[in-house]
């Protein structure tokens, strides 16, 4: 055999050894991540560490070096992570029973201490969970119920985030925000609060309708004292007169089998007249 | 050394059919083209030709050797060295569609890419035809920039969206957010989850914001007003986080009182229109009445004019005119003589009472 056969095998073992040392030295960093690197399961150093107001492109991402098979690289989120808190029952101060959603959004700032202290993001959440259900049933408890409904809210929050706060430094995290989703009432208040607003609603009616009517009947009755201003006007120039008018108006009304067009007739009238009544005067012959 | 051999045959086979992938049919097809009957044909095999290709790769035709190598001993057959490396057109076949794939890259008119050097942020690139480097070196990760909607609250005949108002009432919202990537790096690399986020935040900025307004508000008049605060709130605490993310606007498809008390709120709506119907039959009723009075004063005054002009002679006229109106309808008794009694038989009461009437 010649050299030539012999050697691409070596070559090609070489390759293949190449390529697995280069695997294991060489790693790339994305942006979103942070890379903490352990040697014999000591964490030696962080790569892409967060730091807060650095432009992408000038973080620590990219191409890293490391020994290889020595160290092994722990891969720690950078962004912005998230704790829900679900259906927590809030007490407040004045007896009202809550049902609260709550989240937190933390980041992890300090690579080193998470994973000495917690190992995995997910121990982070886990830690951060259960106070951030105790500090928002302290927090609540301390307060009416009215004060959740109103901007007295921020500061509430703020106190939960300083709270939760305390907490996350020790595990290398830092709370961004912390916000109340939900705030209802369960079920059996929530039954009442519909009454409530169901006997509001028939006030509300009940109100309308009779402010309706007591309108209408100053409508009405600034109508009638308007119409009898203008009569008074008109018929006081001459009472006399007026009797006198108004009378014959009356008669043509009262005596007439068909007042208006198109009714039916009122009855019939029978009139017995005396001579000596002032219609018939002429009748009667001059005396 | 033969054990080695062993190894590394296998090894190499392997990973030549691994990558022969999509080349193989083209080395297999053609593959035993010299064969005289010696055996069975490899897919390896190859037509007699100068073995090495003259510039090309030492290294490549140093693997092929010893490839061919470990397929002959495989086969139990001895090298034939007159072979010609097909596979190694195919390696560098697949190079070159890796290179044209991982390198240009198309961008919709809809979307950005964001490229990243060793996972470091490089470049925000826009719609169309771009060039990066090829994939271990430079990637592109495309993002949908144009915008897009997210409901939040119920559908139709789902379970309600129930939010307190600042009065402690309940309503029942639904409402769109739509929103857009402004910053696709910042979108990849600041929030974990930025739909969820979204949501999340539309969802507490609304409550919030329905929690500083009445219900009245909430279901009428202030909606606009609390769809802007929404949308600023939501827009300040993404801003926040970071998340590069534009919300373009926050709608209210839906505020209504629940369903179970949805009746007693149709009763207040009924209860204004029947005040309003009130009012208004008020209204036409004095119309009508000062129409009437405002007509009758005006024809009396017109009468009084010309009676005041001879009042003796049109009083007359009048008293005249109106008996004879009425008498000539009427049934009429004259009786002559006084001290007579007449007999009266009364068909009804309401004679009698006309007659009354006219005394």
């Amino acid at each position: 055999m010649s050299p030539v056969l012999r050697s691409p095998l070596a070559v090609a073992f070489a390759a293949i050894m190449l390529l697995i040392v280069a695997g294991a030295t060489f790693a790339t960093v994305p942006e979103s991540k942070q890379a903490v690197i352990v040697r014999w399961g000591r964490p030696m150093r962080v790569v892409n560490p967060y730091h807060p107001g650095v432009p992408f492109g000038e973080t620590g991402a990219g191409l890293i070096v490391r020994y290889p098979f020595m160290e092994q690289i722990v891969w720690i989120d950078k962004r912005i992570q998230t704790v829900e808190m679900d259906n927590q029952q809030v007490l407040s101060i004045d007896q009202q029973r809550l049902e609260v959603d709550a989240f937190a959004r933390f980041r992890i700032v300090d690579p080193l201490k998470m994973y000495i202290q917690a190992k995995t993001e997910e121990n982070v959440a886990a830690q951060i969970q259960p106070i951030l259900g105790s500090a928002t049933r302290n927090e609540l408890g301390k307060r009416q119920f009215a004060a959740l409904l109103s901007p007295e809210r921020g500061q509430i929050m703020s106190n939960i985030r300083a709270a939760l706060n305390r907490v996350a430094a020790q595990y290398g995290a830092e709370i961004v925000d912390v916000r109340i989703k939900k705030a209802d009432l369960p079920e059996g208040t929530l039954e009442s609060a519909f009454q409530r607003m169901r006997t509001a609603r028939e006030q509300e009616a009940n109100a309308t309708k009779a402010q309706g009517y007591k309108q209408a009947q100053i409508i009405r009755a600034e109508a009638d004292a308007e119409a009898a201003n203008t009569y008074a006007q008109a018929f006081n120039k001459d009472p006399e007169f007026y009797d006198f008018y108004r009378a014959m108006q009356s008669y043509d009304v009262t005596f007439n089998p068909n007042p208006q067009p198109g009714q039916p007739p009122q009855g019939k009238t029978t009139v017995i007249l005396s001579p000596e009544n002032d219609y018939l005067r002429e009748f009667r012959g001059r005396k | 050394m033969r054990a080695i051999w062993g190894w590394g045959a296998r090894l190499a086979g392997s990973w030549s059919e691994n990558k022969g992938g999509p080349w193989g049919p083209s080395g297999g097809g053609s593959g035993g083209g010299d064969g005289d009957g010696e055996g069975p044909r490899s897919p390896w095999g190859q037509p007699p030709r100068r073995r090495r290709t003259p510039g090309g790769p030492s290294n490549i035709s140093s693997i092929e050797d010893f490839l061919k190598k470990g397929r002959e001993r495989f086969g139990g057959r001895f090298p034939n060295q007159d072979r010609r490396p097909y596979w190694a057109y195919g390696l560098a076949i697949f190079l070159l569609l890796w290179l044209l794939f991982t390198s240009f890259h198309r961008v919709g008119p809809q979307e950005e890419g964001v490229v990243t050097l060793f996972g470091r942020y490089s470049r925000t690139v826009g719609p169309g035809i771009n060039f990066t480097l090829p994939l271990p070196i430079e990637s592109l990760e495309r993002v949908d920039t144009q915008i897009r909607s997210m409901s939040i609250g119920a559908e139709q005949g789902e379970q309600e969206n129930l939010i307190l108002t600042g009065d402690e009432n309940i309503i029942d919202l639904a409402y769109t957010i739509r929103w857009k990537v402004r910053d696709p790096a910042l979108y990849l690399f600041n929030v974990q989850d930025p739909e969820a986020t979204i949501h999340q935040v539309a969802e507490s900025a609304m409550r919030a914001s329905v929690a500083t307004v009445s219900l009245d508000d909430a279901i009428g008049a202030g909606r606009g007003e609390i769809e802007n605060r929404v949308q600023a709130l939501t827009q300040q605490v993404l801003d926040r986080y970071g998340a590069g993310v534009q919300i373009q606007g926050v709608s209210i498809r839906q505020s209504d009182p629940p369903d179970k008390v949805n009746d007693a709120f149709k009763a207040v709506t009924t209860a204004q229109q029947e005040a309003q119907s009130y009012i208004n039959q008020a209204r036409g009723y004095a119309q009508q009445v000062t129409a009437r009075a405002q007509g009758e004063a005006a024809a009396f005054d017109k009468v009084y004019a010309q009676y005041k002009l001879a009042p003796e002679v049109t009083r007359r006229r009048m008293y005249y005119e109106t008996m004879e109106r009425v008498l000539s309808k009427v049934d009429k008794t004259v009786v002559e003589a006084p001290g007579v009694v007449p007999y009266l038989s009364l068909p009804n009461p309401r004679a009698k009472a006309a007659e009354g009437d006219q005394r």
